[in-house]
């Protein structure tokens, strides 16, 4: 296998007696799409907010590209090349789509001490922010205030936002959060086209997307992966089927 | 459809509301300039101080509004700025030191200092409690003020000659103290416009919205709100200095929480966020408090009733009324 651009290695983190993540390690290599799955409260959003800076953790590893990041204030993880997205939308409502986009960019090149110059009037960022939201398909609504955009729009426009820091890997929490039939194809689209251009760790509930989706998959209960592998073998491995699925499966009976 | 619809109507109301401004700020400068030549009819001195005094406080304003409607920073303190300013050119002139230049140097200098000093230190904290310790840094300031015997202490002290520019007496005429200060207004005027559009300003902006996206693009908001908070500051110490020369007089009543509070509600009652609403808004509220106080002894029985009206009915103070109104117009 080839060396790993992310890994995780024993990071753990605890409210109290309560441990929320539990020496959790784990590796993703260039390109590919690691999907973390997990019952809810196992603890996925606490980790995507340790990898990328908004939670410190207690003990344990990070490394981008063979450098330690682990102490790391997010933003500085963003230059390195490590970007996320939110399970619950965080956009600028305020500013219109492209604007999102293009202060993204703007983080990245050059200097934003800069007191005169209209920037939104940067034909180079503008551009850059344009092609991210061609990539996500949201280059008709550029001009849109963010807030006024539907749902499945504002989840595009999240994964538009994370493209335009230009960053080796990704960090998707739930991007599929709260999306109807339609919208989830069309973010599902997205990620395929995605796929193998970044590193991608994936944490999504829906099983149909992630199982097509993912190179590998861990799955974490209570803080701890008990298993990692090829979806094939997740979706037969008799822990996981126990722990997960097999509740998922008994409540799509009921 | 129907949300392209709405796209559509968002964009459009904020670009109308945008031409608006521009419409206001224009005629209220044009007014301005052209105001010591109406005022020949009637009691010109009076006019020409008052007027002038407004246009002090709206530099003040518009400063404030910098921070608080581009940055949602509320500073309870900003008067200590204004007092930083006069103070500056009260001492340097008691020593003799009458140049404009050389006094605004200092003055701003002094606010620089302090304003990083102490917005390094608020900025660690949010809302309330940024509040108040803006409001403990400036009563720091105030009763420092107070102790200064040297300099007249709690009474204060006279400026022996207003300030000149190039050892030329520029502002020994009112006249010549009014077009400074409409100046001054204009500059910071066009300076704040550039910022707020600028990429410092969009970073600014972003920050209000949503600190942790900014974070997650790379962004330590923190410094771009700490250098806002300066150069507000020292935007509002330009006010004290031009206010020195106005009033004659430097005392640390120019410093004291009452003035911020006023200051908050001049920049609130025009209308935050848009700059030129704090301006508007700066000298109506001054030109109603000279009206009322004409009325009765008792016109902040009045006056304070009405600002909480504003506040309450008038969303957007007297800019969002404005754009109201023209909205319903143009509808």
């Amino acid at each position: 296998m080839a060396e790993a651009l992310l890994s995780v290695d024993g990071l753990c983190k605890a409210y109290g007696a309560l441990t929320v993540s539990d020496n959790v390690s784990f590796e993703v290599a260039p390109g590919e799409l690691h999907a973390l799955i997990g019952p809810n409260g196992a603890g996925k959003t606490t980790l995507i907010h340790q990898l990328s800076g908004l939670l410190r953790s207690d003990s344990g590893h990070v490394r981008l590209g063979g450098e330690d990041i682990t102490r790391l204030p997010m933003a500085e993880r963003v230059h390195r090349g490590l970007a996320r997205s939110f399970q619950i939308t965080s956009i600028l409502p305020g500013f219109s789509a492209l604007e999102n986009v293009a202060l993204a960019a703007q983080a990245r090149s050059g200097s934003s001490f800069r007191f005169f110059a209209n920037a939104a009037r940067e034909d180079d960022l503008n551009a850059q922010a344009m092609e991210s939201l061609r990539t996500v398909g949201l280059q008709g609504r550029a001009s849109t205030p963010a807030g006024v955009l539907s749902h499945g729009e504002k989840r595009l426009l999240e994964l538009a936002i994370a493209l335009a820091t230009a960053p080796k890997a990704l960090l998707l929490d739930e991007p599929l959060a709260g999306t109807g039939k339609e919208e989830s194809q069309s973010v599902t689209a997205t990620l395929r086209q995605l796929k193998g251009r970044f590193a991608i760790v994936l944490i999504e509930h829906d099983m149909e997307a992630v199982f097509a989706l993912a190179d590998r998959v861990s799955v974490l209960v209570y803080g701890k992966i008990i298993a990692t592998g090829t979806p094939e073998q997740i979706r037969n491995d008799p822990a996981v089927r126990e722990a997960y699925l097999g509740e998922e499966g008994e409540a799509a009976h009921a | 459809m129907s949300a392209a619809g709405t796209d559509i109507a968002v964009t459009a109301k904020a670009r109308q509301a945008v031409g608006g401004r521009e419409r206001a700020i224009i005629a209220t400068f044009v007014l301005l300039a052209l105001a010591p030549i109406a005022a020949q009819a009637g009691p010109q001195g009076y006019i020409i101080d008052l007027i002038t005094r407004m246009m002090i406080f709206a530099i003040a304003a518009l400063s404030l509004d910098l921070i608080l409607g581009y940055g949602a920073m509320v500073s309870f303190g900003h008067a200590a700025f204004i007092g930083l300013g006069a103070y500056a050119v009260g001492i340097l002139a008691s020593h003799g030191v009458t140049d404009f230049v050389v006094q605004l140097a200092a003055a701003l200098a002094a606010a620089a200092v302090f304003a990083f000093v102490t917005g390094a230190l608020s900025l660690r904290t949010k809302g309330v409690y940024f509040i108040m310790i803006t409001l403990a840094f400036s009563q720091m300031l105030f009763f420092f003020g107070v102790s200064l015997s040297a300099y007249g202490g709690d009474d204060g002290l006279s400026l022996p000659e207003r300030s000149r520019l190039f050892g030329l007496p520029l502002f020994s005429s009112d006249k010549g103290l009014f077009y400074a200060t409409l100046a001054c207004l204009i500059g910071c005027y066009l300076l704040c416009r550039a910022i707020v559009a600028s990429r410092f300003g969009r970073v600014l902006r972003g920050a209000r919205e949503n600190p942790v996206r900014m974070t997650a693009i790379g962004f330590s908001p923190y410094r771009f709100q700490l250098v806002a908070y300066v150069i507000s500051g020292m935007m509002a110490a330009l006010a004290g200095a031009l206010l020195a020369n106005q009033t004659g007089f430097v005392s640390p009543a120019y410093m004291s929480w009452q003035r911020s509070g006023e200051l908050l509600a001049m920049t609130i009652f025009g209308g935050v966020g848009t700059l030129v609403g704090p301006i508007i808004g700066a000298m109506a509220f001054l030109a109603l408090e000279e009206w009322l106080a004409g009325l009765t002894e008792h016109w902040k029985m009045i006056f304070g009733p009405l600002l909480v009206c504003v506040v309450l009915f008038a969303r957007g103070g007297i800019m969002g009324l404005a754009a109201r109104i023209g909205g319903k117009r143009d509808g």
